[in-house]
């Protein structure tokens, strides 16, 4: 991470002046901040060759995307009017509160992006938590990504670029030669930080292009590729390479057992690789750095964070009574409600309009479908992990949610895991439908400790709280086989375990969303049951389950 | 330069399954469609896209919204179109994510229904993918009820609208292509069935070939003409030998034993249907006229087994392995 708040000021203000030079090659900017005054001095300096920046939100429809009819106009003037979209020409688009994209529009933007017509995005993205991030198949698609937070207005240096510089370093762009070492150069050095992508290269290139033309060179040189490296790398690596002569500053090799991490191993590397894993290592995000030095998965597992199943909510349902709207394209017209709606004016309608064949529409008449929509289901499941629990109880919790996931195409569910162990709660797998990706975040949950059952309880509630706002309706079983006994941070000693472990039943009670408390011990335990009764879910004692018993268990439970 | 020039199919470093399904789908469109999975950025798309300059040309009626190759052929409630018969590439129709039924099926023409009082059928998606391939990017977070759809068309062949008053039918036979990230969610299992083959990708592990790949990339987005000056000869051999390939598939024989081989194959892989059979008998078939062989034997079997199997096994949650290694090893135990 770029320590000096300065420094990463003019980083972003040098990424999107790269960005004027090459829009096209290097695609956009993925820039997380809050609004503010920072974010909008950074975004007032964007260089003219980037304007003008059409705005859009992501609820805009296909209509304005791609074009479409102009209703108003169409039925005004009695004949077909169509209006352009916005992509039919080359745009510069900035898409704000990119966190709220829905997977479907940044797949059309995804695929506008990888078309010829040059189009360039600048992805504003507020997310407060980590797992509210822009959609990960846009982010990948463009160069930078850059986060602002935790940056002061005093830290803001108005750093003055001619915008003849940039104009010249355009023109130069086309000649800027490329040796083939540099290629192969960038090409090792994001095999070695795990990025399997091959559009990361490709963008690194693109940007050591930009920044050699910005810097009057006529070929493209060391400095211009570790800057690119750093640009374009930093955000994007998944492990820390191995370093085979020097130890001192990385406490544990990582651990390769995560996804396909291959690093090229056999290949020798030579000094400017080395010089340029420097300078992006100094750049690395610190949450990758603990994830790959706990031995924990890399942001590589997480992919899909932002985008894919978690969002993919409601479906078509049972249909409602048409309602007045404006046709956008993502809505069915109701034919028969809209000619209901305008029947009885015609006769009015007539008088002031002699001439008019046909039926007289006005917009105002048009109705459009409504469905109720149904949520998918997502079971979280909150797992004991403490010691007690030991090994053989965790392998059947683990055995029952990949189970149920099979089953979940099904029975549109999701499936979360919260393991609780030692001093709090993590949640090892957000949302998901994907076998793929439980099945490596399974191998890897780790057991032992005390049983912070409160810690796991508040995890699930915050955790469907944010999946709630995504469209999910979520449910929730707690697999333990003991009473609480690690209270929430700040507080200590068994009673004030057991209090906290209430209080959070209580918050999961006041969501009114049903629960089930698997109690896994040997013998059910009449505190657990109380528990249960607090959560307002259903008590089952299953002292002897596999993880088909289990799986079966808690599907009724939650049934009920 | 030339707007929205795909990159040349011959010029994917690489990528050799993918690459090989996709020519034999080509070969023989019955196989049915190509399912392919892989990271981000391993080149499917690309793939894709490329693969619609390799398709030789249809003849079809002008101006026919579902490329109809006959005037008999055209549907009744197209506008009538002079008898002119034209060639066209094959038509490689993009269904986006989030379209909505009415894009997919067509609908009631709202325009003419409104400004016109006409009741007017505007075709959609299926009718311009007719004779030539539906391609879906993310096909694993297609919504639920544009699935059902497609399911229904891919097997019929036909697309049926009843409703707002319209009742029309056209065909809609396309070779179904889809693309997508097994990390953002399982595909059904139905859905699964109706591609034909089915191949994982991963970036390429060798540096050499990543270097490659990037050279390639860094070429074509310098200079397209230069570069497709080069390519566009290597395209028009694959699609000479595509061409060559459908005239020699008739003529490849299928022995008893090689069929036997198919259903030994099956039953040890417990894939559910015959489907299984057919499809990798015909793509086997297909490997053959390609390589000019004059029947199918063992070695094509073992080649395409993999892309023509393992999407219809069983799943088994707990198993680690993946399902490709699975189907190779059975192929070696049954074939030994």
């Amino acid at each position: 991470m770029i320590e000096d708040p300065v420094e990463a000021w003019i980083t972003g203000q040098l990424a999107l002046t790269l960005l004027a030079v090459d829009p096209v090659g290097l695609k956009g900017v993925h820039l997380r901040a809050r609004a503010g005054p920072v974010r909008d001095t950074l975004l007032a300096a964007i260089p003219d060759d980037l304007r003008p920046l059409r705005r859009i939100s992501p609820g805009i429809s296909d209509t304005q995307l791609y074009g479409g009819i102009d209703i108003s106009a169409t039925l005004a003037q009695g004949r077909l009017i169509r209006e352009q979209g916005l992509l039919a020409r080359k745009q510069r688009l900035l898409l704000t509160m990119a966190e709220r994209c829905e997977p479907g529009l940044a797949a059309r933007l995804a695929q506008a992006l990888d078309g010829e017509a040059g189009h360039s995005v600048i992805l504003l993205d507020e997310g407060a938590d980590a797992d509210e991030r822009a959609p990960a198949a846009l982010i990948e698609r463009l160069a930078f990504s850059l986060d602002l937070d935790g940056l002061r207005s005093a830290d803001m240096a108005d750093i003055a670029l001619d915008p003849r510089d940039i104009d010249m370093a355009r023109e130069a762009l086309p000649q800027v030669a490329v040796p083939d070492e540099a290629l192969a150069v960038l090409v090792v050095t994001a095999a070695r930080f795990g990025i399997h992508s091959l559009r990361a290269p490709l963008l690194a290139l693109a940007c050591a292009r930009a920044h050699a033309a910005l810097s009057r060179r006529q070929t493209v040189g060391d400095d211009d590729l570790r800057l690119a490296a750093q640009l374009v790398y930093a955000h994007r690596a998944t492990m820390i390479p191995q370093e085979p002569d020097e130890t001192e500053d990385t406490p544990e090799p990582p651990q390769p057992d995560d996804t396909q991490a291959k690093g090229p191993d056999e290949t020798e590397q030579t000094t400017p690789d080395e010089m340029l894993i420097e300078a992006v290592k100094a750049l690395l995000p610190p949450e990758i750095l603990a994830a790959l030095q706990s031995g924990g998965t890399g942001r590589g597992a997480k992919g899909s964070g932002g985008a894919g199943a978690l969002r993919k909510g409601n479906r078509r349902g049972r249909p409602l009574p048409s309602r007045p709207g404006k046709p956008d394209g993502a809505h069915r017209i109701d034919i028969v409600a809209t000619l209901r709606a305008a029947a009885p004016w015609q006769p009015l309608r007539r008088q002031a309009q002699p001439d008019a064949k046909g039926l007289l529409i006005r917009p105002s008449d048009i109705h459009l479908r409504r469905f109720k929509e149904m949520s998918d289901r997502l079971v979280i499941f909150a797992v004991d992990a403490s010691g007690s629990s030991a090994v053989a109880r965790l392998a059947e919790a683990k055995g029952a949610i990949e189970l149920m996931l099979a089953e979940a195409y099904a029975r549109r569910d999701h499936v979360a895991l919260i393991a609780f162990r030692g001093e709090g709660a993590q949640v090892i797998l957000p949302p998901t439908r994907s076998l793929v990706q439980t099945k490596r975040r399974l191998a890897s949950l780790p057991g032992g400790g005390g049983t912070p059952l409160a810690a796991g309880l508040r995890a699930a509630t915050e955790l469907a709280r944010q999946a709630g706002g995504h469209g999910l309706s979520p449910s929730l079983a707690v697999l333990t086989d003991g009473r609480a006994n690690v209270p929430l941070p700040g507080r200590t000693g068994r009673a004030a375990a057991v209090e906290d472990a209430h209080s959070m039943a209580g918050l999961w009670r006041a969501t009114g969303l049903p629960s089930a408390l698997v109690d896994t011990g040997n013998r059910p335990t009449r505190d657990l049951a109380t528990l249960a009764h607090a959560m307002g879910g259903a008590y089952v004692p299953l002292p002897r389950a596999d993880s088909r018993g289990l799986s079966r268990a808690i599907g009724q439970a939650l049934e009920a | 330069m030339t707007r929205n020039q795909p990159f040349p199919f011959s010029a994917i470093v690489g990528q050799d399954a993918m690459k090989t399904a996709m020519i034999l789908t080509a070969i023989d469109p019955g196989i049915g469609g190509v399912l392919v999975f892989g990271d981000r950025g391993t080149g499917k798309s690309t793939a894709v896209r490329a693969l619609a300059a390799l398709l030789p040309p249809i003849t079809v009626v002008h101006g026919s919204p579902t490329n109809a190759a006959t005037p008999e052929d055209q549907p009744d409630w197209a506008e009538t179109v002079p008898d002119v018969l034209v060639e066209r590439p094959t038509p490689v129709v993009d269904l986006p994510l989030g379209a909505t039924e009415d894009r997919v099926v067509g609908a009631l023409d709202i325009e003419r229904a409104l400004t016109r009082g006409e009741k007017a059928f505007e075709p959609g998606l299926l009718a311009r993918a007719n004779r030539g391939y539906l391609y879906i990017d993310e096909v694993n977070l297609l919504e639920d009820h544009i699935v059902d759809l497609l399911l229904d068309v891919a097997q019929s062949g036909e697309n049926v609208i009843e409703r707002e008053g319209l009742s029309i039918r056209h065909d809609a036979r396309f070779v179904l292509v889809g693309s997508g990230n097994p990390e953002e969610g399982e595909l059904r299992p139905q859905l699964l069935d109706r591609f034909g083959l089915s191949v994982e990708v991963r970036s390429p592990n060798d540096v050499e070939e990543r270097i490659e790949v990037i050279r390639r990339r860094a070429a074509f987005d310098a200079d397209k003409s230069a570069f497709m000056d080069h390519w566009t000869a290597e395209d028009a051999k694959i699609r000479e030998a595509i061409l060559a390939a459908r005239g020699r598939l008739a003529g490849v024989a299928a022995p008893d034993p090689t069929l036997r081989d198919c259903a030994e194959l099956c039953i040890a892989l417990g894939s559910d249907g015959l489907r299984g059979e057919l499809t990798l008998l015909r793509t086997a078939r297909a490997l053959a006229a390609y390589l000019g062989d004059p029947a199918v034997t063992r070695a094509h079997l073992r080649r395409v087994a993999p892309m023509a199997l393992s999407h219809r096994l069983r799943r088994d949650p707990l198993d680690e392995a993946g399902s490709s290694t699975r189907v190779s090893r059975t192929v070696e135990d049954v074939f030994a």
